[in-house]
């Protein structure tokens, strides 16, 4: 299971006044997607057996998202963590995580969830898969089977639903649906104070060193501003049925009604 | 990648401190000190500081396009399902003309479906090419084959730029095909530009959760690849043009493919609902106070010929389901109307329908953000306000 560590961005607010972003007191938690990735990855082991181990990508501080995830069940955590993965894309990204994932082979399933709550790209799931050259299933909302090397799932279409087949090793996104996620037990936080995680730097990785980091990355952030949102309406009050009538009035009179 | 303050030019002024929207800088003795740990590398800072003071150093992508002027023309991914063109493929024909007449290059589409008339279509709605590979089996999107198809396509024909939808579809191979040409992707687009001087296309969406918009370049890889949200531009309209020379078949037989994926069965959704290609949208959020008050939402949906939608904290609530979110985990809608009855307004519901045409919004509260982007700030009780305009409509 690959878990990122983000700021909780339903906590952050705008200043109306100078329209900057307040970040006092944003804390930072385990992206919210992850949990129903993690919970679908413990339920494929409490029913095929295995090891469960998780991972994240990040600065040292992200070892504590790693061990809300131990506390959970989780066998074994380790954490990428190295200057050198500073400013990776998600392509470098999704390198980097296969590096990894080739490193703890044979791995059969890997789950990510949807997207983070913080990027929101969604593209780290399928580009490792690429990166491994191993199949991809996305939008996974519940695991049916695996016989004999081969995984069943359903998946969220727009309008639709699928269920598809095909074999593992694989990679896979899950979305809200799978699972609902479990709480962590009491004897698993305190074993999971404990718990040793591994921390995994560029040099322990087998991969090429040009595509780690910034260097490793074909798109790069030039500018970051915070939208403007705010428009000149028109504000109605009074009596409901007053209001009412001039909102009527005002879509007649725009044409949209 | 490196980030520097050179304390020789900082001021300890402090604005770099509040542009960080990673918490990663703090005033020590008066000098801006960066916790490389916290910090994205952003540039917020650079950009906010009046001294020049702080220097971010990228390593150069190491293996890019060695000849960046052999990749020619902007290609638009056609997504079709079951052999129906979607929306978000004419979204993107009318945002890649204005593209390529600053690129001096070729709007094209790239089709892989059934024969059939959806390229004809395509070249009613501006493409200057399609390429297209046509075959029965191609009806349904499936993993594999469309990223090996899609991948041949873009060696083989080199566009310099390739936009997709940010739909399923898109989401699911369009980072694989991103990924196998090592090349960069940004996902979920909102603004696309050309930039006058390096030609290079500028990819702007919003990060953060919302609460920021980045503008991201790929300068050294090709193609320039970006997906972009449904619903945020307006599609291009039908022209009676059809000159059929310009479709070049590509055959599946020459493609090498590997299908590892099976799909077995297609089950249809169990709601009927399609908030994307509403006209008008009727949302209802926390301050419904009950589930009860999606009843009367229903309503004035249905008076108005509408469908209902919510905000993300209904949903949370159990009081409606997901397939009805609007937002930045929820759906993209542009309608002519949208009306937001008891919703607050945070950022990630904003992300999801502030380019609709006219926004009417309901609430007690006459400091909820919401109505900073309305049209009509209508302050008041929706259990009231709504029952009255129900009874206006119905005359």
């Amino acid at each position: 299971m690959c878990i990122k560590q983000v700021p909780d961005t339903m906590e952050v607010r705008i200043d109306p006044e100078t329209n900057r972003i307040i970040r006092e007191g944003v804390p930072s938690i385990v992206n919210p997607h992850d949990f129903y990735a993690m919970e679908a990855g413990l339920r494929l082991k409490e029913k095929y057996g295995g090891t469960a181990l998780v991972c994240s990508m990040g600065p040292p501080q992200a070892e504590s998202a790693l061990r809300e995830a131990l506390s959970l069940g989780f066998d074994q955590a380790f954490l990428l963590s190295d200057r050198g993965f500073a400013g990776s894309d998600t392509l470098a990204t999704s390198y980097t995580l296969s590096c990894l994932v080739r490193k703890l082979m044979p791995v059969d399933i890997v789950i990510c969830g949807r997207e983070a709550m913080d990027g929101s790209t969604g593209q780290v799931g399928p580009e490792l898969s690429e990166n491994l050259g191993w199949p991809f299933f996305s939008g996974v909302s519940e695991i049916k089977e695996i016989v004999n090397s081969r995984l069943k799932v359903r998946r969220i279409m727009e309008d639709h639903y699928e269920e598809i087949e095909g074999p593992i090793p694989a990679v896979m996104t899950v979305v809200k649906e799978i699972a609902e996620p479990r709480l962590p037990s009491l004897r698993n936080i305190l074993k999971a104070k404990k718990a040793e995680i591994t921390l995994i730097n560029k040099g322990e990785l087998d991969g090429e060193d040009l595509r780690f980091g910034s260097s490793g990355s074909p798109t790069w952030v030039v500018k970051v501003w915070t939208p403007e949102v705010h428009k000149k309406g028109m504000v109605l009050e009074g009596e409901p049925i007053e209001i009412a009538q001039k909102l009527y009035q005002e879509l007649k009179r725009q044409n949209v009604l | 990648m490196k980030i520097t303050v050179d304390k020789g030019k900082c001021t300890g002024c402090s604005l770099c401190v509040k542009a960080c929207p990673f918490n990663a800088i703090k005033l020590e003795n008066e000098l801006a000190v960066i916790d490389l740990d916290l910090c994205n590398y952003c540039g917020a800072c650079v950009e906010e500081c009046p001294s020049e003071a702080i220097v971010v150093e990228r390593d150069a992508p190491a293996e890019g396009v060695k000849d960046l002027s052999s990749y020619q023309d902007l290609w638009v991914f056609a997504e079709q399902r079951a052999g129906k063109l979607a929306h978000v493929s004419f979204e993107l024909l009318n945002e890649g003309r204005k593209l390529v007449s600053s690129l001096g290059q070729k709007l094209c589409a790239v089709y892989i479906g059934p024969p059939g008339g959806n390229t004809e279509e395509l070249l009613r709605r501006g493409a200057e090419k399609v390429y297209a590979v046509l075959d029965d089996s191609l009806l349904h999107f499936q993993d594999d084959i469309f990223t090996d198809i899609l991948v041949y396509l873009v060696r083989r024909y080199k566009p310099a730029i390739l936009l997709a939808g940010a739909t399923c579809i898109g989401r699911s191979f369009i980072p694989r095909t991103a990924a196998r040409l090592r090349t960069g992707l940004t996902a979920d687009c909102t603004g696309l530009e050309i930039d006058p001087e390096t030609k290079l296309l500028k990819q702007t969406r919003p990060t953060f959760g919302g609460n920021l918009m980045a503008t991201i370049l790929c300068e050294k890889h090709r193609p320039q690849m970006s997906t972009v949200r449904p619903r945020i531009f307006d599609e291009a309209p039908a022209t009676s043009v059809v000159d059929k020379s310009r479709v070049t078949e590509i055959s599946l037989s020459e493609i090498r493919f590997n299908n590892r994926l099976n799909l077995l069965e297609m089950i249809p959704g169990t709601e009927e609902i399609d908030l994307t290609d509403a006209d008008i949208i009727v949302s209802g959020g926390r301050g419904l106070g009950k589930p009860e008050g999606f009843a009367l939402i229903k309503e004035l949906a249905d008076a108005l010929g509408g469908v209902v939608g919510s905000s993300r904290a209904a949903v949370d609530a159990g009081w409606i389901s997901y397939a009805h979110q609007v937002g930045q985990t929820g759906k993209t809608v542009k309608p002519k109307i949208y009306i937001a009855c008891g919703i607050s307004g945070a950022i990630q519901h904003l992300a999801g329908m502030s380019t609709s045409d006219v926004i009417v919004a309901i609430n007690k509260d006459s400091a909820a953000p919401i109505f900073g982007s309305a049209n009509y700030s209508l302050v008041g009780d929706l259990y009231e306000i709504i029952p009255a305009l129900l009874k206006i409509i119905r005359g």
